[in-house]
């Protein structure tokens, strides 16, 4: 799926998040979107799901374009939008029930109920996160007793059973040790083969070991959005090469 | 000079008080159950609580109080549980910090400290006469749901507020809509804390006097319908102290009363903490 922004502005009541963002993100390859605190990566990020929308006065303006509808106009259908479009959150954040109920909950929510169906559901989307030979005799304990990692893999895998195209992360490693993080990272790799993955993180290291495209941020603006490569080697905006240097963020 | 408290002797002096005010609290209720014990035990026996009561309570058991009890705690929470926690579920999720919400909360706060009297009267003037149900199982039953309905509103409110704000995100996220987050998500894992609520109610309904003599009778028959007058266990631990018909019986029910209150609260109890243990 392709993603088209164009001319995009987002606000707060009266506070500009974003500031005329225009981007378009290709297909599986892996986005970073990287920036100092506060500077609306994870605000731009919550555009594509319309995660923004739990929040009282927001205002778009501008379009977001999936496989070029728009996903702000009113016929859009949300509940499609955010089955399609998946988020991974910065807390591994798992529901306090078993780890089978945690992954079947999507699917049960998009009304099945056929155990064998469910269960052929779980085993698929754990294994897809290399997730399920180790815990497949536990399905019914707790997720809640996974490790930080575990249970990051656990919720990747409860968003993989209702099937999205996109998947969005924010800051995933950021509760992880360095262990932990580097092998969310390999899945993430693994998992860029069948989907589009926009990832925020302000870890610049991490933006340079798994992404493609990399877009820059400062305070609301997409200041450049370039190859991985030019952006850590070369980049075209002395503020960016300003923030990959050190010299603030 | 000024006169200085070493840190250390202040450690040692708080610590103290609040030992003290801690054992005063422990002691004083021990004292009471204790008590009502020491005077009620030697009354207990399989005939006491299986027999009728005869001779207005003088001789007899507490049989038709311990059904009548039963049944209008009964009663009382089948109604309030359902109304009280769809409530709750409104004013959090559909109306959270709007106007609605405050009058309703500061409402429902204001009505769990009315005295319960003032309930009996309610339910006397408007289920008893104005609804013609007479003196009730049905009565006394709604009078209690009325009283605990706040308690109950309140306390399953603060449980789905404790929800944290992330389990909603993931739901929405999954495409979930609200009612799926709210039947799937929050109420599961409010459940101990809408749970607290109830046996709050239930403590309050087994106990209750005031709201139930007016409404459910103090009539010594064992109740055939729901709308059977019936006395409850604390009414009739109430005449037979207050008209002085025997002490040892008054005792002897009380101590059945705070038996039953503790076993709700143990079993209450168990079961959360078998709901925790399982998840949490």
């Amino acid at each position: 799926m392709i993603i088209k922004i164009a001319n995009l502005n987002l606000y707060y009541d009266k506070f500009q998040a974003l500031k005329n963002v225009n981007l378009s993100i290709k297909e599986n390859l892996i986005t970073g979107i990287i920036g100092p605190s506060g500077c609306g990566k994870s605000t731009l990020l919550r555009v594509f799901n319309r995660m923004n929308d739990l929040i009282k006065n927001v205002k778009i303006t501008g379009s977001i374009l999936i496989d070029e509808k728009d996903i702000y106009s009113p016929v859009y259908d949300l509940i499609l939008l955010r089955k399609n479009v998946g988020m991974v959150f910065q807390r591994p954040n798992a529901f306090p029930i078993s780890i089978f109920d945690n992954v079947a909950y999507g699917p049960r929510v998009w009304g099945i109920n056929d155990k064998k169906t469910l269960i052929e559901i779980v085993e698929r989307s754990l294994a897809a996160v290399d997730l399920f030979d180790s815990i497949k005799d536990r399905l019914k304990d707790s997720a809640l007793s996974l490790s930080a990692e575990k249970q990051q893999r656990l919720c990747i895998a409860r968003l993989l059973a209702v099937e999205p195209q996109i998947l969005l992360m924010d800051e995933p490693c950021s509760a992880l040790d360095p262990i932990a993080t580097g092998k969310i990272e390999e899945l993430m790799l693994e998992l860029k083969k069948k989907y589009t993955i926009i990832i925020v993180t302000h870890n610049m290291q991490q933006a340079a070991r798994v992404a493609d495209e990399v877009g820059f941020m400062l305070l609301g603006e997409l200041i450049e959005f370039n190859s991985v490569k030019k952006i850590f080697t070369n980049p075209s905006d002395e503020r960016t090469f300003g923030y990959i240097s050190g010299r603030f963020g | 000079m000024t006169f200085r408290i070493g840190p250390r002797t202040n450690q040692i002096i708080a610590y103290s008080i609040l030992l003290l005010m801690t054992l005063i609290t422990v002691v004083v209720l021990f004292f009471i159950i204790g008590y009502v014990f020491k005077n009620g035990v030697g009354q207990l026996s399989l005939e006491f609580l299986t027999d009728k009561t005869r001779n207005m309570g003088k001789e007899g058991g507490i049989f038709p109080s311990i059904l009548g009890t039963f049944f209008v705690t009964i009663f009382a929470i089948v109604i309030a549980t359902p109304l009280g926690i769809g409530s709750a579920v409104y004013l959090v999720e559909y109306t959270r910090g709007g106007l609605i919400h405050r009058i309703i909360s500061f409402g429902a706060d204001c009505l769990a400290g009315v005295p319960s009297i003032i309930y009996g009267l309610f339910g006397f003037i408007f289920f008893v006469i104005t609804l013609n149900l007479g003196w009730s199982i049905i009565s006394g039953g709604l009078t209690l749901a009325v009283m605990i309905i706040p308690t109950i509103i309140r306390t399953t409110e603060e449980a789905i507020k404790a929800v944290p704000h992330s389990y909603r995100e993931i739901s929405y996220s999954l495409g979930g809509g609200k009612l799926d987050t709210i039947l799937k998500v929050v109420l599961p894992t409010s459940l101990p804390g809408i749970l607290t609520g109830v046996i709050l109610g239930i403590g309050r309904a087994v106990g209750e006097t005031a709201a139930v003599i007016f409404t459910a009778g103090s009539s010594l028959g064992i109740p055939t319908s729901a709308f059977s007058s019936t006395r409850t266990l604390a009414v009739h631990f109430y005449i037979l102290a207050r008209e002085g018909i025997s002490m040892p019986k008054a005792y002897g029910t009380a101590t059945v009363l705070i038996i039953i209150i503790l076993l709700v609260n143990f079993i209450a109890y168990r079961l959360m903490h078998r709901f925790m243990e399982r998840y949490y």
